[in-house]
């Protein structure tokens, strides 16, 4: 069997993924990055975005907010604050958060409230992504 | 000696005061079942946060960081959660107990929740700023407080910050205790607030250096702030669980001790009533006798 990397992906609500998979493409902040095993160890910063995980023949989707990666040559951690597989994601409520967040965001807010709705607002766009991305 | 009617008053009293507390433990108990699994999902994130954190100290050499400058300690500052409302037993006693032991003159107060805000006015001890946070604390929240005290350590206006919070142990216990957070001198002392287990820090194979993308600098700077805030969060949610399970138990004793009161002053009702019937039917064979 092919070497495999251990991915773990953790949020503050939940241990989202924990599996072995052979590879991992995930957004860093200076762009996409494809992660093999033996990977030199890397720490980076994650963008909001997806992650497709690579076990066998499957290709396992998750959008994912912003967030830290830890890589070394055995595992790849993921802390975010947002992880959600493709499979459970609900676009009418995706597309719902999206609304209400742009619309929030042209109100006047404390620097606070933008950091919280822009997080949101992120958070459904690449889930919006995502959805539309495997559905193809 | 009482008359009926006053002890029939008296119970109806405390039957009331036993049906408020009886539900205020009933709430209290559905909310800390929500608080505390709120406090525990947390854990598995935080333990993560801390084996980076610590890898990422170990893999870089002589990285400095703001927020790690250890400064001699003149002034500091000492954030006091508490709760917003009372009904808990010994919960904020027991905390601003340990509010008095601290040096007045070189401290100053950053408090959450309304009981610790009044403490530290009421004391006339300096308040810095008070936040509030909600029933089921936000990350936003946390943000907030973990931000101010930040800026400042940062200005230089203190030079250590500590959080006094009521850690809970288990349902019956929280134990009143004063954590450092800034500034985040030895890693490993982010774990503390946490109670993560520390072995597993050290079981890590820390001896990996890591690349940094784009830099460390700017990925520390990230990671550091974050992971404060993300403490604070955890504690914040903490001291929730804490609130609701002290308030379930007061309210429990409460609401046995009105049942007790309930039970002596049905005896004593039920002997006086005896004795009054005891008292008018005396009265009455008397009268009888004295006509015939």
């Amino acid at each position: 069997m092919a070497a495999t990397l251990k991915l773990e992906i953790v949020t503050p609500t939940a241990t989202v993924f924990s599996d072995d998979v052979e590879m991992v493409t995930l957004t860093g902040i200076d762009g996409e990055m494809g992660i093999y095993p033996q990977h030199m160890p890397l720490m980076t910063q994650l963008a909001a975005g997806e992650i497709i995980a690579k076990k066998g023949s499957e290709n396992i989707y998750l959008a994912v907010g912003e967030g830290f990666v830890q890589i070394t040559g055995q595992a790849v951690s993921v802390l975010t604050d947002m992880a959600i597989k493709a499979d459970d994601i609900d676009e009418v409520k995706a597309d719902e958060a999206r609304q209400k967040a742009e619309q929030r965001l042209s109100e006047k807010l404390s620097e606070e409230e933008t950091a919280t709705v822009q997080a949101s607002l992120l958070h459904a766009t690449s889930q919006l992504k995502l959805k539309q991305r495997t559905r193809r | 000696m009482a008359s009926t009617r006053d002890i029939r008053r008296r119970i109806k009293s405390v039957k009331n005061t036993a049906q408020i507390t009886k539900a205020m433990q009933m709430v209290a108990a559905a909310k800390m079942r929500k608080a505390q699994q709120a406090a525990l999902v947390g854990r598995p994130y935080a333990k993560l946060l801390n084996v980076m954190m610590a890898e990422a100290a170990t893999g870089t050499v002589g990285f400095d960081h703001p927020l790690m400058q250890s400064r001699p300690v003149g002034k500091r500052a000492v954030v006091v959660v508490g709760s917003d409302r009372g009904l808990c037993g010994g919960l904020n006693g027991n905390l601003f107990r340990e509010v008095t032991k601290l040096d007045k003159n070189i401290t100053v107060f950053v408090t959450a929740g309304k009981k610790a805000s009044l403490f530290i006015a009421r004391t006339k001890r300096t308040l810095a700023a008070e936040f509030s946070y909600k029933d089921t604390p936000e990350f936003a929240e946390a943000r907030a407080i973990s931000k101010f005290v930040q800026q400042l350590f940062l200005k230089g206006e203190v030079d250590a910050v500590d959080i006094l919070y009521p850690r809970f142990i288990n349902t019956l216990t929280q134990q009143p205790s004063l954590v450092p957070f800034l500034p985040i001198g030895k890693l490993s002392a982010v774990t503390a607030g946490l109670n993560a287990p520390k072995d597993e820090l050290s079981n890590h194979d820390t001896a990996e250096i890591f690349e940094f993308e784009p830099d460390e600098e700017t990925v520390l700077g990230q990671l550091l702030p974050h992971s404060l805030n993300f403490q604070m969060h955890q504690i914040l949610l903490e001291t929730k669980a804490s609130e609701q399970s002290a308030r379930m138990v007061a309210m429990k004793n409460a609401t046995d001790n009105a049942k007790q009161i309930i039970k002596d002053l049905t005896l004593e009702y039920n002997k006086l009533r005896q004795a009054n019937i005891t008292k008018e039917l005396l009265e009455i064979t008397t009268a009888q006798m004295a006509i015939s």
